[in-house]
């Protein structure tokens, strides 16, 4: 790893002055970032950590929706949501393996948008808000395709607020070396509306199914998919499957979700 | 350089380390903690998991400036104060859940952090929870087998594979 100028600010406001620089770099668990400079795919001069921002810690109530600061971590997210919104719980309790989860922080995932991640579809699945430290914005506007967001250069993901759906569950398949998604599916039942999103499967990233959507806000039953396809164009395809069996799988997960939910 | 003051093992220690010097180079290296082993430097065999603040950690995906002010356990101050094994290194040893033993530290040091969050787990739960720590030698039944034994669990019970 090359090396670089530490710093560890105490305040978001300290932060994000520290990020001003064009070669610093935001890290918070580091689960992906320190693999990813140990193989020097990214050199920065400054590496700005966020492990230090207490006001960026902790999961609280606020109003009907549930505030996760950005510097919370899988595991303490697994831990206190699992009363309050199981489903997300389950999803943070699955990512990796229980250091990952020590580490690894919920801004992080959601500010690197890895396609493969679980992260952005609990949130785009839970219509969430992506709170910066300076806007807030809906995370049906934040993915932008595979590693890109809505993030300005030195913008940092300070909280995420999740509204509580009546039910939701997380069906994964895993790809088994990496743990990671092969693809996943997360499925939220609002009464009046249901969203449906997919991570792991599409070059663009995480995405909604809103055929499904539509088809599930009138008959909220695994047939109600059945006769629908997803398109395999925009599939990802590696050798751990190709892009026909990831829009296959799209399917499955969301049928298997939709089975569980019902 | 960026100095850090942090305790391990109950000892308080101190250091010079660069931004980049991993928490494990700083064990290994620095403080000649060399029980911690580093297996795949890729965050993902587990032989280099510590605890940090009460959780398991991978000491190689973790800057050692980042554990400044932490409280680092590692397998060295497993043993109890008389010398004796811990009740996990006792099991792994009656339960031969080593062969080459590389993996041995970040095994130790997994099964030591799920028995503290779930005192009685399944076969399934261990199987699980040692998700990011790899064993080429055993085929992990026996450290299933020695888990389950420290938890107090009977271990001919177990289903056979």
């Amino acid at each position: 790893m090359q090396n670089f100028e530490f710093v560890r600010p105490t305040s978001v406001a300290d932060a994000v002055a520290a990020l001003k620089g064009d070669e610093a770099q935001p890290m918070s668990g580091g689960q992906t970032l320190m693999p990813t400079m140990k193989a020097r795919l990214a050199a920065p001069e400054i590496l700005v950590s966020l492990t230090a921002i207490d006001e960026m810690k902790g999961v609280r109530k606020d109003g009907d929706q549930i505030w996760i600061g950005g510097g919370t971590t899988h595991a303490t997210v697994a831990r206190e949501t699992a009363e309050s919104y199981p489903a997300l719980s389950s999803l943070a309790g699955r990512i990796g393996d229980p250091s990952v989860r020590s580490r690894g922080t919920i801004g992080g995932s959601i500010a690197n948008n890895d396609p493969s991640a679980c992260y952005p579809a609990g949130a785009l699945g839970s219509g969430a808000t992506i709170v910066t430290d300076r806007r807030e914005i809906a995370a049906d506007d934040f993915f932008q395709g595979m590693f890109m967001s809505a993030l300005d250069e030195g913008e940092i993901v300070t909280a995420v607020k999740f509204p509580v759906p009546q039910k939701a569950i997380y069906q994964k398949f895993i790809q088994p070396a990496s743990r990671f998604p092969l693809t996943a599916v997360f499925v939220a039942h609002f009464g009046d509306t249901v969203r449906v999103a997919v991570t792991g499967a599409s070059s663009d990233g995480v995405f909604r199914w809103t055929e499904a959507e539509e088809a599930l806000q009138g008959n909220f039953s695994a047939d109600a998919v059945s006769g629908l396809s997803v398109s395999a164009a925009m599939m990802i395809s590696d050798l751990h499957g190709s892009g026909a069996y990831r829009a296959q799988l799209t399917k499955v997960m969301t049928q298997r979700a939709v089975a569980a939910l019902a | 350089m960026n100095s850090i003051k942090l305790r391990v093992n109950g000892k308080e220690v101190t250091g010079q380390v660069e931004g980049r010097t991993l928490l494990v180079d700083f064990l290994r290296k620095d403080l000649r903690l060399t029980g911690t082993h580093v297996g795949c430097d890729t965050t993902q065999c587990g032989a280099c998991v510590v605890h940090v603040n009460g959780e398991p950690v991978k000491a190689c995906a973790m800057l050692a400036a980042e554990a400044d002010g932490a409280e680092v356990a590692t397998i060295e101050g497993q043993a109890n104060a008389d010398g004796s094994l811990s009740v996990v290194q006792q099991a792994f040893q009656d339960h031969h859940g080593l062969q080459c033993g590389f993996c041995t530290p970040g095994m130790v040091m997994a099964a030591t952090a799920l028995l503290k969050e779930n005192p009685k787990p399944s076969e399934a739960e261990i199987r699980e929870y040692l998700d990011g720590n790899i064993c080429r030698c055993t085929g992990y039944h026996n450290i299933v087998k020695s888990i389950m034994a420290a938890s107090g669990q009977d271990v001919p019970a177990m289903a056979a594979e």
